[in-house]
């Protein structure tokens, strides 16, 4: 199949061939970050922006590779160090990036719909690096890519979400890509914490990790972040982590064989015990390298659809 | 100016009349139904208005409308949002006092009514502020603004979080007859929402404001109002519990009346998918379930009418990210059209729906206006209900084009509007 | 559409086995010969070469499948794009002769998008093309075939399709006549 859409900005809006299309080219771009020379002409002379209005090292070293391993032109924009912080919107800052000729504007900000707004108005793609806590697609790509990789194939899985699931776009964008693909996901997480009515898109909600722990295939962890317990939603951390951290007593409720996700970085002791971290099962280290390959075929699948859709 | 509407359909709530008749205008007045007209067409003097198949009713009434003047003028100035309004068939507005400054003293309120004398096409009421600035904290003059002309007070754009303040301005706005109007929001539910909470913010990631955030603060002042027995009035009526609410304390005798918006009756949350800013507003637009319980409220008169909340907005600030977007919706203009879709749909008569526009609101701010009886002034709009047309924001006279209902199909054309026996719509 | 038949399963069958030949001929040899298949039909036209080289020296040199799509110079003017397949290259090219294996050479562009992408693991002692029909007169870029099993002359409004058993169910080489030369992609 042919890959028609022009943006990727979430995976609420993908069809599950879509889907395995990214998955199945990201399978190609894997090997050629496996060799020696890890570079292929397909994006050269194509300007990519990186406009990452929050700080991230990891996805935006992701996609920096990921750009340059398709030999694309990259300029990264960070808006602290510019105009953004004179008063300039968004949409003026993102026009004077697509004057300069960029074809494809990679976009992080911590607003949801952002990235709907630069592609209402401009003639660029755009490709959603995380906005608010809507969608982060290249991160619940990657997951979808690292649990095929292991586990073969994703439907019939067991799938449970760990934690702050209503303030997580990496929540929202895997439950999309999990049930889009057949698996069974189950959410589980304070009740102040799980958003209101997802029992509408088909997910399990449970509050008390260990019945949601049972018989699970993979487990996904959640960023605790400091913030919300400013702002009241749980008493401390320490309450959190006694009642939804991932022990390996805990662990043992799942299958044999199940992985443990987390998208980093990890509190350790907070989200996830020390030893649970280290383990065998987790393959937290493999979706940092699956995540270039993922971010290539992403890029590769939008820069080729001819700025058609 | 002597104006002769000839022919139309006179439907007049507060006389129960609904039948062909013609109208005659003199001095600014209602002046007469004459039987002939031939004699009255002859005089050159009078502008004869053949109103045939088309509706002829008393000038509408909004008794929730931001005219943004002082202070915000690149949104709307009192000249452009009364422009609007006679555009919409309205020939009085009430206008809110979250301008800059606030109106919360006598000059503000001077001033405003001096720019609508000046240059307002239509009839301006503004509503003084029930505390200081808007704070919450304080009472502002509201004797001195009653003075200078103001007909309620309220804190629109804001509630009065501090119960004991929301009481004594209650009790005290009932030495001048004020009533109050109510912008029912509990702050610390509806903080940092940008939309209806329910599965559509889920979906779309954006912070919701729930339907209690509205209830709690509904239930409050209900219960105020009963402790102090003066006339509260609900702004913007947006959620099922709250019709609820109103219904349970009409039956129990309570002085109680409320506004529904158009917006509230006519779309759902899913108006704000794609993150459509022209559909952000407080509150928010909500629910299936809540939008036909507005319907229903209408229907059975527990909302006692129907108010735009006029709220215009430039270009540029819509444009930005959902989070960073005004509230508001620029309604002056599509009113009409949208409430007419409930005739259509059986929801009221068009009896009804007049008295919604023109009476029920002038009985709330003690108006003379809102009837065509004799003598009265001449306050009128025509229109016709069946001609179809299609929203184009472009066209709007109000500075604020911030509408989700561009390109929409709607019936409903205003005719003409006449302010005081003056054609002020068409110019 | 009219079409008519070069070579039938016999004739696909000698001009491999003569291909073979000169393979082992020109690199004295099978020990340095690295055989890499252009996908989809050159990589089974590869497995057919790599068996006969084997039935002939003794040797079974080792065996590549090379998808070009990342490599392509008409990036941006198609609007059908073939979805991205692997490429497996297991084994070092360094100071190897690497035979690149194609079903049909027509414009040389898939030649030289073969050739980028070789340089790009290593510094092969040679790249040597063999291709089973070699459409004459249509060269854009200087490449040449170093075996071919047939050579035919054409013009842009025919089509050259070979038709393999692993694939189509028969060994076939066809020239088809199209309505126009936006067909021939």
């Amino acid at each position: 199949m042919v890959f028609e859409r022009k943006h990727i900005l979430g995976l609420e809006e993908l069809s599950s061939d879509e889907i395995r299309l990214i998955l199945d080219t990201a399978e190609s771009m894997k090997e050629v970050s496996e060799r020696d020379v890890k570079k292929v002409p397909a994006l050269k002379g194509v300007t990519v922006v990186n406009l990452f209005f929050e700080p991230s090292t990891r996805t935006r070293a992701s996609f920096e590779i990921a750009e340059k391993r398709l030999s694309a032109d990259v300029l990264n924009f960070t808006p602290t160090e510019s105009s953004v912080v004179k008063g300039e919107t968004l949409l003026d800052t993102a026009r004077n990036l697509e004057a300069m000729g960029a074809s494809v504007i990679v976009i992080r900000h911590a607003m949801s719909g952002a990235p709907w707004l630069l592609a209402r108005e401009l003639s660029s793609s755009i490709v959603n690096a995380g906005d608010g806590f809507h969608e982060h697609p290249s991160q619940a790509l990657l997951d979808l890519f690292t649990v095929r990789e292991v586990k073969k194939e994703i439907s019939g899985l067991k799938i449970v979400i760990v934690g702050d699931v209503s303030h997580s776009r990496v929540a929202r964008s895997n439950i999309w890509g999990f049930i889009k693909l057949g698996a069974e996901v189950r959410v589980v997480g304070p009740p102040t914490m799980i958003p209101r009515d997802i029992e509408k898109v088909d997910v399990r909600v449970y509050y008390d990790i260990e019945d949601a722990l049972e018989g699970v295939d993979v487990v996904m962890m959640l960023r605790l972040q400091k913030e919300r317990q400013e702002s009241g939603l749980l008493p401390s951390l320490r309450e959190y982590s006694r009642f939804y951290g991932l022990t390996r007593e805990r662990l043992r409720l799942a299958k044999e064989d199940v992985i443990v996700m987390h998208p980093g970085p990890i509190n350790r002791g907070v989200e996830l015990s020390s030893e649970v971290a280290d383990d065998v099962h987790s393959v937290i280290l493999n979706q940092v390298s699956n995540g270039i390959a993922v971010r290539m075929a992403m890029l590769y699948l939008v820069a080729s659809s001819g700025g058609n859709a | 100016m002597k104006i002769l509407v000839k022919g139309g359909q006179l439907v007049d709530p507060s006389q129960e009349i609904n039948e062909i008749r013609t109208l005659y205008i003199e001095d600014g007045k209602i002046k007469s139904y004459p039987r002939g007209t031939k004699e009255l067409e002859k005089d050159p003097s009078i502008k004869v208005i053949d109103a045939s198949g088309k509706i002829v009713s008393p000038g509408f009434i909004d008794l929730h409308v931001h005219l943004r003047e002082p202070g915000f003028e690149h949104k709307e100035t009192i000249r452009t949002g009364c422009m609007a309004a006679a555009a919409g068939g309205f020939t009085s507005v009430v206008c809110m006092p979250n301008t800059n400054p606030v109106n919360d003293n006598a000059s503000v309120t001077e001033y405003i009514l001096l720019k609508a004398r000046t240059e307002g096409v239509v009839n301006v009421f503004p509503v003084g502020a029930i505390t200081k600035g808007q704070k919450g904290e304080e009472l502002s003059e509201i004797g001195e603004m009653w003075e200078a002309g103001c007909i309620a007070i309220s804190d629109d754009g804001r509630p009065v979080m501090n119960s004991r303040v929301m009481r004594h301005a209650m009790e005290y706005a009932k030495a001048f007859g004020l009533p109050v109007i109510s912008h029912a929001e509990d702050l610390y539910l509806s903080s940092g929402g940008v939309m209806n909470e329910g599965f559509t913010s889920t979906m779309l990631g954006l912070r919701g404001i729930p339907n209690a955030s509205e209830e709690v603060m509904v239930a409050r002042d209900i219960t105020l109002a009963e402790l102090t027995k003066t006339h509260l009035h609900i702004a913007h009526v947006s959620t099922a519990g709250a019709v609820r609410l109103m219904r349970e304390a009409k039956k129990r005798g309570v002085k109680v009346t409320a506004e529904a918006t158009p917006h509230h009756f006519t779309l759902t949350d899913k108006a704000v998918l794609s993150y459509d800013t022209n559909a952000k507003v407080n509150p928010p637009i909500r629910s299936k379930e809540d939008m036909e319980a507005i319907k229903e409220g209408l229907n059975e008169g527990i909302i006692d009418i129907i108010a735009t909340d006029h709220a215009p907005h430039t270009e540029d600030e819509k444009k930005v990210e959902f989070d960073l977007a005004p509230f508001g919706i620029s309604g002056l203009e599509t009113a009409l059209p949208l409430a007419l879709k409930l005739v259509e749909d059986g929801i009221l008569t068009l009896t009804e729906l007049i008295r919604k526009l023109t009476f029920n609101p002038a009985q709330i701010i003690k108006s003379d206006r809102g009837t065509l009886k004799l003598g009265a002034p001449a306050d009128v709009v025509i229109f016709d209900p069946n001609k179809t047309i299609k929203v184009d924001r472009e066209k709007f006279r109000s500075k604020g084009k911030n509408t989700p209902f561009h390109g929409w199909q709607l019936s409903g054309q205003i005719l003409y509007t006449v302010v005081g026996g003056h054609i002020v719509f068409p110019t | 559409m009219k079409s008519k038949v070069i070579m039938d399963s016999e004739t696909i069958t000698r001009a491999l086995s003569r291909i073979a030949h000169e393979i082992l001929e020109r690199n004295k040899g099978a020990k340095e010969l690295r055989i890499i298949g252009i996908r989809r039909r050159g990589i089974h036209l590869a497995r057919r070469l790599v068996d006969k080289i084997q039935e002939l020296a003794g040797i079974k040199p080792p065996l590549g499948t090379l998808d070009i799509t990342l490599y392509r110079d008409d990036f941006r003017r198609r609007t059908d794009w073939p979805s991205v397949q692997k490429t497996e290259i297991p084994f070092s090219v360094e100071d190897k002769n690497v035979i690149l294996v194609d079903d049909v050479l027509y414009t040389g562009r898939t030649t030289r998008a073969a050739i980028e992408a070789i340089m790009d693991y290593g510094r092969p002692a040679s790249i040597q093309l063999a291709v089973l029909v070699d459409r004459g007169g249509h060269r854009e870029l200087p490449i040449q075939a170093d075996y071919m099993g047939i050579k035919v002359m054409t013009i842009r409004t025919q089509k050259v399709d070979v038709l393999l058993k692993e694939l189509d169910g028969r060994d076939e080489a066809i020239v088809l006549q199209l309505d126009s030369p936006n067909e021939a992609g």
